[in-house]
């Protein structure tokens, strides 16, 4: 048993030291006040939560909170026909999961690039559109919230279709059968039969998508610009540029906060735990 | 008839997830500096392997996701073990926390601690800094994987072992590691690109001589695309491709 205690001993030191320590940390700096020369100072004040009601950051909370239901509403309509796809392919199923895998597995940074590259003035869509003589002069399809929701929606999809395929796989086709024999059409069953029954992994593919989301930094910083800014990029800016820290702490615990409370409801339902 | 278009849109939702990347790599032999084919060259890739920046964040890069990955799969391992042995809630619920974590908080908490830190050690960010940060985001990865591998293993095997008279560390070392062994090299490679993907985390723990790959590519992305980034960008998706498809293999068998 002894055995046992020493091999946790390394991992547990080093989540201790470099995940759990500096979140104390952080949930400490947000009750405190901007030191002069950046850093922290006392008083201890919840100055930095009250700031976060001023209407610029609620717009900012608001805007977040918009793009990434967004994100997760179109993950979801996206998403379903294609898990519904694999989960009946068959033999083929491992081909078609590894083909949504695969892409989700390289480079975040190189997948948001590759947008950058395709949306930018002289990219891909606009040299075709300029080409074809749709239009003249480029017109600008980067730096703005669609762009944010088409980068979120590229590169978290995976997250949404895997857990529902995982539930559409488990599902019972002597259901399907039944619900056909006695009379039900095709889209009757979908939505009476296949939907209520696929709704842990709908679930939890949703909250999979959304917390993620809802904090993302890099995509809204590279196809957002500056005018489309999220609540990741007010954290990163408060810790960097802005150097108040407290308030950038402040509203890393909102966003922490939110995601737990969503992954707990979520933990709640046995059918998701196991999906997850 | 359902079916077909459903096939069809599957087939387009696809392409779509593969199509981007794809015209990375087609447009990165592309002659020219703009988006209009002009003929294959090799000329990006040629000026990315002479560009001194890229090659010693390339560096930097490899440094970092190998003393990383290699701890993370040493330490991530034997806490699978440990967990499997005998279940470790606690803990086990702090690598799925750091899994959610944004690592934009993930980042700058880190960031906080350390800064704290070097009021009382003269120290200052560098590339072992990053190696810590990368450490403990690699470590839910690679508990993942080995665990599980190890839900397919028989405990009997290892009671075996110790009815027999060996040590606890001698049946581990004999009997599971053995078993193990090919989920430990496709957590050391899901590691190893983790953390050679990361830009989020490393930006802001790294110092200024620990500037990684991601970080130039950053940069230059953000400057103004440069058909150099193209270059560089597909190299790290057919080697990232690679190593994740290895990775995959190992974990299946």
């Amino acid at each position: 048993m002894n055995l046992r205690r020493w091999f946790l001993l390394p991992a547990r030191v080093w989540m201790a030291l470099s995940f759990a320590a500096p979140l104390a940390f952080v949930c400490g700096y947000a009750f405190l006040t901007r030191g002069d020369f950046g850093g922290v100072d006392r008083p201890w004040t919840l100055e930095s939560f009250a700031r976060l009601a001023d209407p610029i950051y609620l717009g900012i909370l608001w805007r977040s909170v918009w793009i990434a239901a967004a994100a997760t509403a179109s993950c979801v309509l996206l998403g379903f026909p294609l898990a519904l796809f694999i989960a009946r392919a068959g033999k083929r199923r491992n081909l078609y999961l590894q083909l949504v895998l695969l892409p989700f597995w390289t480079s975040f940074l190189v997948r948001t690039y590759a947008w950058l590259f395709i949306l930018r003035e002289t990219g891909l869509v606009n040299t075709i559109l300029m080409g074809l003589h749709v239009i003249h002069s480029p017109i600008q399809l980067l730096y703005n919230d669609g762009a944010v929701l088409l980068g979120l929606v590229y590169n978290f999809l995976p997250f949404f279709v895997l857990p529902l395929y995982a539930t559409l796989e488990k599902m019972d086709p002597l259901l399907l059968e039944a619900a056909a024999d006695l009379g039900a059409k095709p889209r009757r069953v979908l939505w009476r039969v296949i939907v209520p029954l696929s709704a842990p992994g709908i679930a939890a593919g949703s909250v999979l998508v959304f917390i993620p989301c809802l904090g993302a930094y890099l995509t809204p910083d590279l196809l957002g610009g500056g005018k489309s800014i999220m609540l990741g990029n007010l954290i990163q800016n408060q810790f960097t540029t802005s150097r108040d820290w407290p308030f950038g702490s402040a509203a890393s615990i909102v966003l922490m906060l939110t995601g737990a409370l969503l992954l707990s409801a979520l933990l709640r339902s046995r059918a998701a735990r196991e999906l997850l | 008839m359902r079916s077909r278009w459903l096939a069809v849109y599957s087939g387009a939702l696809l392409a779509f997830l593969h199509a981007p990347l794809l015209v990375l790599i087609v447009f990165s032999f592309n002659a020219s500096r703009f988006t209009v084919w002009e003929g294959f060259s090799l000329r990006w890739y040629g000026a990315a392997v002479n560009d001194p920046q890229l090659s010693e964040s390339l560096v930097n890069s490899l440094i970092i996701a190998g003393v990383s990955s290699v701890l993370a799969t040493l330490i991530g391992t034997l806490a699978a073990y440990a967990i499997w042995r005998r279940a470790a809630p606690v803990f086990s619920g702090s690598l799925y926390l750091s899994l959610i974590t944004p690592e934009i908080v993930s980042g700058v908490s880190l960031l906080a601690l350390f800064q704290w830190f070097f009021r009382f050690a003269h120290l200052k960010l560098g590339m072992y800094t990053v190696v810590i940060a990368h450490v403990a985001f690699s470590l839910a990865y690679v508990a993942i994987v080995i665990s599980a591998r190890l839900k397919s293993y028989d405990r009997s095997l290892e009671e075996a072992a110790l009815d027999l008279g060996a040590t606890e560390w001698r049946a581990f070392r004999k009997v599971t590691l053995p078993f193990l062994a090919p989920a430990v090299a496709a957590a050391f490679l899901l590691a190893l690109v983790v953390s050679f993907d990361d830009y989020v985390i490393t930006s802001l723990v790294a110092g200024v001589d620990s500037e990684t790959l991601p970080m130039v590519i950053y940069a230059m992305a953000r400057r103004g695309v440069s058909p150099v980034v193209n270059a560089v960008s597909s190299l790290i998706l057919i080697a990232f491709g690679g190593i994740i498809l290895i990775s995959q293999r190992l974990q299946r068998q």
